[in-house]
């Protein structure tokens, strides 16, 4: 979707600002925010692309005013209210609606090192030959899917070169619609920074994005 | 800490909780009550990225690249193995590239559409990474991002900002500062800071 997540190459944003000597958390709500959506995750009844969607899915003004754990807290109660894990009326009694069961949660104290170490590895074997070579000049698509994707406006109608591949990964645009994983090869592809900003770009810089099949295109 | 004590009553005033700290506690409180979230895997999971999974893992991983040029070798063709030989893996860093800083080449690396990073390695992003500015200006106008960091990159070293729009994660490799010849592995980890390898930052000698 063409979301106002998609702000690679925007103006207006000002000075970068980094923070000196930065805590990990600037409040303990932050932590517990990121706990909690990552423990309703092992319900593993969404995934990490519907989860990416259910924060662009934001409306904008909220997008841009939310802080990134408050974009988590909004994400996190969308997700459990979308998968039934909670309901409405919990959510404004603050209480478990009595007729239904308590449940076991699957992330328990022992399995949280492991989950984490483990991750979600989204390389999947494939029979799948690579449409595309290293060196092979593509463009990427102009497309503009309505749903979730991972092609970012500023390089779409753009010629890249074909760095490398890595093998099939999850496509995030099906997963997220809960369409299957639908793996494809996924590339790294160059994009020098004049054919993505024009002339008055550096003319050794390039931007190197990770594409999947479906978002390129021969020329 | 006992599973019925709420982290948010450590706060130094615990009378003025902001409306979003309330939110979270009456959120958590639900999900505790309905048995969808353990409280106890909820306090492990922040003391795992509080105490343990930070930029000093990947400060280790530099360290041994610039001592021991069979161990980058393996880093440069497979940093996911590379770097499960420290035991770091898994959440957000399924995937792992890294790319190395030369005299010709400046890495840095960015996520436009959301705020992907290297987790296993540096740990979670701090803000300004997981802001719009950084997110919107660092692959139309990188130069000047890494300008406000202090760094000037000269026009003929080529910047390469790698916007992390799948699974594959980004490490930039430092380059090593002179004058670090004598300094044993884990005084070289010490010298490497989190900017630096995100790219936005070089190792400056002791």
């Amino acid at each position: 979707m063409n979301g106002a997540h998609d702000m690679g190459g925007m103006h207006g944003y000002g000075p970068v600002q980094p923070e000196a000597d930065e805590p990990v958390f600037h409040a303990p709500w932050e932590g517990r925010v990121l706990a909690m959506r990552r423990a309703l995750g092992a319900w593993r009844k969404w995934n990490i692309d519907a989860g990416r969607h259910s924060i662009e899915t934001l409306p904008p003004a909220d997008y841009a005013r939310f802080s990134y754990y408050e974009k988590w807290l909004a994400s996190a109660i969308k997700l459990a209210l979308g998968a039934g894990l909670i309901t409405e009326r919990e959510l404004e009694t603050g209480h478990r609606d009595p007729s239904t069961p308590k449940a076991t949660p699957p992330l328990t104290v022992d399995k949280v090192m492991p989950s984490i170490l483990a991750g979600g590895p989204t390389v999947r074997p494939t029979d799948a030959k690579p449409r595309f070579a290293a060196g092979q000049t593509v463009r990427a698509r102009n497309i503009h899917p309505p749903g979730h994707t991972r092609l970012p406006r500023y390089v779409r109608g753009h010629l890249g070169t074909i760095e490398c591949h890595h093998g099939a990964h999850v496509f995030p645009d099906s997963n997220a619609r809960f369409e299957g994983e639908q793996p494809q090869i996924l590339y790294t592809v160059r994009f020098t920074a004049r054919e993505l900003w024009g002339e008055t770009a550096n003319a050794t810089d390039a931007v190197y994005l990770d594409l999947w099949e479906d978002y390129l295109e021969t020329v | 800490m006992t599973h019925d004590h709420h982290p948010d009553d450590d706060h130094s005033h615990g009378h003025d909780l902001s409306e979003t700290a309330l939110r979270v506690r009456a959120l958590e409180t639900l999900l505790v009550e309905k048995g969808l979230v353990d409280p106890a895997a909820l306090d492990a999971m922040v003391d795992a990225y509080q105490t343990k999974i930070g930029p000093r893992n990947g400060a280790r991983i530099v360290a041994r690249a610039w001592t021991d040029p069979a161990y980058k070798a393996r880093l440069m063709k497979d940093a996911t193995a590379a770097i499960a030989e420290f035991g770091f893996s898994g959440a957000q860093g399924e995937h792992m590239v890294a790319v190395e800083n030369t005299p010709q080449v400046h890495n840095l690396v960015v996520c436009t559409l959301c705020s992907c990073y290297p987790w296993p390695v540096l740990g979670l992003p701090p803000v300004w990474y997981k802001s719009s500015a950084y997110r919107s200006r660092a692959v139309i106008d990188p130069r000047s991002v890494l300008r406000e960091f202090g760094l000037t990159v000269p026009d003929d070293v080529a910047v390469r900002v790698w916007d992390s729009t799948a699974e594959i994660r980004y490490l930039v490799l430092p380059e090593r500062p002179v004058g670090t010849e004598s300094m044993n592995v884990d005084q070289l980890a010490e010298l490497v800071t989190r900017d630096a390898m995100i790219g936005v930052a070089k190792v400056s000698a002791p």
